[in-house]
């Protein structure tokens, strides 16, 4: 019974698989020619598991920016990790603390979206989350060992143009982002904000203080627009 | 170097982690106020706009608009590419392809 649900989990989290691997495999060769080692690739997608997070980890290490500044950029990133986290924590009534401890590490917006969609009665077993967790996350951590394998063999990228892959990536992933007036203005504002701060202060810091505040005059933006509500 | 990189890993995996248990354990006592998660909404879209910016516009830190600056020229057809076909795969491969067109000439 136990066996059957934890196969079922397994089972939902193929799309998932089929979204991770190639990803993940992109991260380690960009990873991996921004000199960061497979012992770092494969701890990073063990323990970190985000895809945005890595990807901006990688780029700024790249182009030096302070320890600080990175890790301040990213937590302000991975925030959104609550806000995942607190939405789920409704379905899973009566899971045990050191079930939930275990599983917790095996959220992202994508597991997040399954789960989510099996809800209901009865509500998902630890078994089928275990499954749904744990097979997305061994697509992440495996896809990423084989691109830092894969990077290590292909030597410097840079001349084949990979050294514009993750700005590409991060242009579309912008685009997405892009659903309303709004956004698009808060986008404009972060961009401008950033090149002023880093043309400044240099690179680093320009990111969060972009960000903290384009986002905040977003938030005001909303405000002006509906007045009454 | 090395030990700066490992030190980054951690300290994010930590972060990370305490942010995806923090809420499941604390369930239904933990309320996010609304202005809060409006404000959260918009980090993404900040973000990368905050990352790209500088890295299209700038060489090393002064503003280049010409077309001396590649990732500049390389950024329009990656641009293009994401607002047709609002994919990953396709946007990276324009990129990396007008990049290495780019690398290519004398």
């Amino acid at each position: 019974m136990n066996k059957n649900h934890f196969f079922l989990g397994a089972r939902d989290a193929l799309p998932i698989v089929l979204g991770y691997f190639p990803l993940a495999m992109t991260f380690g060769v960009l990873a991996r020619s921004s000199n960061l080692s497979l012992d770092q690739i494969v701890a990073m997608s063990l323990m970190i598991y985000s895809g945005s997070a890595q990807f901006i980890a990688v780029s700024m290490l790249g182009s030096g920016a302070t320890p600080p500044g990175i890790i301040a950029t990213i937590l302000l990133v991975n925030s959104r990790l609550i806000l995942l986290s607190a939405s789920l924590a409704p379905y899973l009534p009566r899971m045990a603390a050191p079930v939930l401890s275990f599983l917790a590490h095996g959220l992202t917006d994508e597991t997040y979206a399954v789960a989510v969609s099996r809800t209901g009665e009865p509500p998902p077993t630890r078994w089928y989350l275990s499954g749904l967790f744990i097979t997305s996350h061994l697509a992440w951590v495996g896809g990423s060992a084989l691109g830092g394998f894969m990077g290590a063999l292909l030597g410097d990228t840079s001349r084949w143009g990979f050294d514009f892959a993750l700005t590409a990536m991060f242009i579309c992933l912008l685009i997405m982002q892009l659903k309303n007036n709004i956004t698009i203005a808060v986008a404009c504002l972060a961009g401008l904000i950033s090149i002023t701060a880093a043309t400044m202060l240099g690179r680093g810091w320009n990111i969060i203080l972009a960000t903290v505040l384009a986002a905040t005059i977003g938030v005001l933006m909303e405000k002006w627009n509906k007045p009454s509500g | 170097m090395e030990q700066t990189v490992w030190i980054i890993i951690l300290v994010i995996a930590a972060a990370n982690y305490l942010f995806r248990v923090t809420p499941l354990l604390l369930l239904s006592r933990f309320r996010i106020p609304p202005s809060w998660i409006r404000w959260l909404g918009y980090v993404p879209v900040a973000v990368l706009a905050a990352l790209v910016a500088p890295e299209i516009f700038l060489k090393g830190d002064i503003l280049v608009l010409t077309p001396e600056n590649k990732n500049l020229i390389a950024a329009i057809p990656a641009f293009g590419v994401a607002v047709k076909t609002r994919s990953l795969l396709f946007t990276l491969l324009a990129g990396v392809a007008s990049m290495a067109l780019l690398n290519s000439l004398p």
